[in-house]
């Protein structure tokens, strides 16, 4: 025997109160009604929402650097990393006169996340070496169609006057895994 | 005689838009209640509390698709809701609502037709209910509804007749089949003139006739008819659209006439406690009855549904022990028991 568990089953005859079943409905019915008075657990969800984690990973942003620009540089790290296969993006180079949109000569001209695909594991947020996509602690919203879980770059990327704060998922565990990560950037 | 036909279609009318009424918000406080005793909250999204949500179900029924499958049989398709909820409608002629009324020398009774065979009226209909959901099952042409319609019938008559013996007793006791003359020999309870309701003299019987209730409206833990689990939907498996809600319909009319009929017989129907001691004129005894009657009926259906969340079903082999096996006798012993006590103690 591996633990002290174990329990012998008695099989005794069921004496004469168990057998009419009265006793055991009684206090069956005793026990629901406690429940009619107890709290009630529900969140009426669209007006309450339910109180989530700092560190909760929901919908995903495109963090925009201190000036304005999207820090994306469509390395592709993210979808290579994403064992979900959700990310797909398309590269574009940087024209004169855009170093105000781009951070880097390379940037993400499509950057598409499939949100019914995603797992939400937070797998991209690790592999991405410019610091610009991350999880937040937003919800989802729901769609009618399968099309409407794409999200593109219109509801990805943070806009630049309403920037969206990511410093929560960073704990001090994360920061000092991005100090230890072994790219050449962070060197 | 024109004035008592008027008074007596007004009386249906009222009683027909009660039933209907009473039937409906069944439906919102089962899942309210429901949701209670789950510690959930339960439809709140039509109107106030969700007190539409009836309403939206109704229009609901009726915007479905309506599906008569081609090799059913379709005049007993039809037929077989209709006289569910025709049957269920039906048995609420005799209830004793409430006393009488005396208004402008005229008395006005506050039940449909007071027959001196009320509850033998009551039984007829109700076993010719079992045909509105055998009809149904059969004419489905599908097999889970054929069990779900061979379980229901075979259910009702085995506990029709434990009912029937637990009323036996009763009439024994009581002396008469009328269902106002049971209600008036319970008048008073406590207070002055003091009487008890028959659910003291008869416990056992109406121990017997609540679990027989229970089994007769296939309720939990006698809903083996429609048991979803096992038979789809069972009796109205292929039943759509409006078809299907009088069939819900039809069931929870039968949970508040069976719920009015436990308080006629047993908890002493439109009489209250302390009823002689008011002072109040009989008319006023009269309105405060009948609202008093609908508290006890309200009780009732609350705990139909309260059993409901709190027991699972039975299995159907335990579901026929206990009818004939336990019931049966049981209900037997009822008449004896009670035979011998009015023979000797002469109440």
């Amino acid at each position: 025997m591996l633990t002290d568990r174990a329990k012998v089953v008695v099989k005794k005859e069921m004496n004469f109160w168990e057998r009419i079943y009265l006793p055991a409905i009684l206090g069956g019915t005793l026990i629901t009604i406690k429940h009619l008075f107890k709290r009630k657990t529900t969140i009426k969800f669209p007006e309450v929402k339910r109180e989530i984690s700092a560190v909760w990973r929901g919908q995903h942003v495109l963090k925009r650097d201190e000036h304005g620009a999207e820090r994306c540089t469509a390395c592709g790290l993210c979808a290579v990393a994403c064992p979900a296969e959700a990310i797909t993006m398309t590269a574009a180079e940087r024209k004169k006169g855009e170093e105000n949109l781009y951070r880097e000569e390379k940037y993400a001209a499509v950057y598409e996340i499939n949100m019914l695909r995603c797992i939400f594991c937070g797998l991209c947020e690790e592999a991405c070496p410019k610091e610009a996509i991350f999880l937040t602690d937003r919800i989802e919203s729901t769609d009618y169609s399968r099309q409407a879980f794409i999200f593109g770059k219109d509801k990805l990327v943070e806009p630049v006057d309403k920037r969206i704060d990511v410093t929560k998922r960073q704990t001090s565990e994360v920061l000092e895994f991005k100090k230890n990560k072994q790219l050449s950037h962070n060197r | 005689m024109i004035a008592f036909l008027t008074y007596k279609g007004i009386l249906v009318l009222i009683i027909f838009t009660i039933t209907l009424a009473v039937a409906a918000y069944s439906t919102y406080a089962e899942r309210k209640v429901a949701a209670f005793l789950q510690d959930r909250i339960g439809p709140d999204r039509a109107g106030p509390f969700g007190l539409l949500q009836p309403l939206a179900d109704g229009a609901k029924f009726f915007f479905k698709e309506e599906i008569i499958p081609n090799v059913s049989n379709k005049t007993l398709f039809i037929l077989g809701p209709s006289i569910a909820m025709l049957t269920a409608l039906m048995t609420g002629v005799v209830v004793p609502w409430g006393n009488e009324l005396v208004i402008g020398g005229n008395t006005y009774l506050l039940q449909i037709a007071d027959l001196d065979v009320g509850i033998l009226y009551v039984f007829g209909v109700v076993s010719i209910g079992v045909y509105g959901i055998m009809i149904g099952g059969w004419a489905s042409n599908n097999k889970f509804s054929l069990l779900g319609a061979i379980r229901a019938s075979a259910q009702m008559i085995s506990y029709e007749i434990a009912m029937g013996l637990a009323i036996i007793a009763l009439i024994l006791m009581t002396g008469t089949l009328s269902l106002r003359e049971m209600s008036l020999q319970q008048m008073g309870g406590v207070g002055a003139h003091w009487n008890f309701w028959n659910v003291v003299y008869q416990p056992l019987g109406f121990l017997i006739f609540l679990v027989c209730a229970f089994a007769e409206c296939n309720r939990t833990p006698f809903d083996l008819p429609e048991c979803e689990t096992e038979l789809v939907g069972g009796y109205h498996t292929e039943y759509s659209s409006m078809k299907l809600g009088l069939y819900l319909f039809a069931e929870y009319i039968n949970m508040f006439i069976s719920s009015a009929v436990i308080s006629t017989l047993y908890f002493g129907g439109f009489n209250f406690p302390f009823m002689n001691d008011l002072g109040l004129s009989a008319n006023w005894i009269t309105v405060i009855g009948t609202a008093f009657f609908f508290a006890k009926i309200t009780f009732f259906i609350f705990f139909f549904m309260w059993i409901r969340w709190t027991i699972p079903r039975f299995r159907y082999d335990q579901l026929m022990n206990l009818g004939w096996r336990g019931m049966i006798p049981l209900a037997i012993f009822n008449i004896v028991l009670s035979g011998l006590i009015s023979l000797f103690v002469h109440r």
